[in-house]
């Protein structure tokens, strides 16, 4: 099962951040606080888009549900 | 008509667009639900398009928008955001606003 640590690791893989605190242990539902310095300049869409993209294909198939507050520092 | 070619014609055929899983009446996700209710908040008539009925819709809204996940609203043909931004606008005031707008 997956759990929030994991998350944090695979999104911190592929994208630069200053803070991240990944919540959830039913394995599927997850909630982020994300600060990266990626995020400057972008629309909240944009951001949530970087995170989507640094997960790739596991977005699809192991996690349901990942709700987001993306900042920048 | 394909997928893309169908969506395309629903969010620029309607002025505002709720993707989402089940119906405004009977949601069948949490985030969905908050969705519909946010909008509810908003005063807002939108169209609402069960993504479960229709599998090749499921998959083609998120190659449409660039976005894994649903709910997704659409205001005049724009992707606005999923359930996070959806409430964060609702919070902020933004949300009203672009929905009067768009009546």
């Amino acid at each position: 099962m997956l759990s929030a640590s994991q998350l944090e690791g695979y999104i911190t893989a592929n994208l630069t951040c200053d803070y991240i605190k990944v919540l959830g242990d039913d394995g599927t539902h997850f909630e982020a606080v994300i600060v990266s310095p990626e995020f400057v300049g972008k629309s909240m869409i944009q951001q949530h888009q970087l995170v989507y993209a640094a997960l790739g294909s596991r977005m699809r198939a192991e996690i349901h549900a990942l709700s987001m507050q993306t900042m920048t520092p | 008509m394909d997928t893309q070619a169908k969506i395309k014609e629903a969010v620029t055929g309607n002025s505002v667009v709720l993707y989402m899983k089940g119906s405004p009446k009977f949601p069948q996700c949490g985030f969905s639900n908050l969705a519909t209710q946010v909008l509810d908040a908003c005063g807002a008539q939108y169209t609402a398009i069960d993504v479960l009925q229709d599998p090749a819709i499921r998959e083609g809204i998120k190659v449409f928008a660039n976005w894994p996940t649903i709910p997704q609203l659409y205001v005049k043909g724009e992707f606005v955001g999923g359930s996070d931004i959806i409430k964060a606008m609702y919070d902020n005031g933004e949300l009203k606003s672009l929905l009067d707008g768009a009546k």
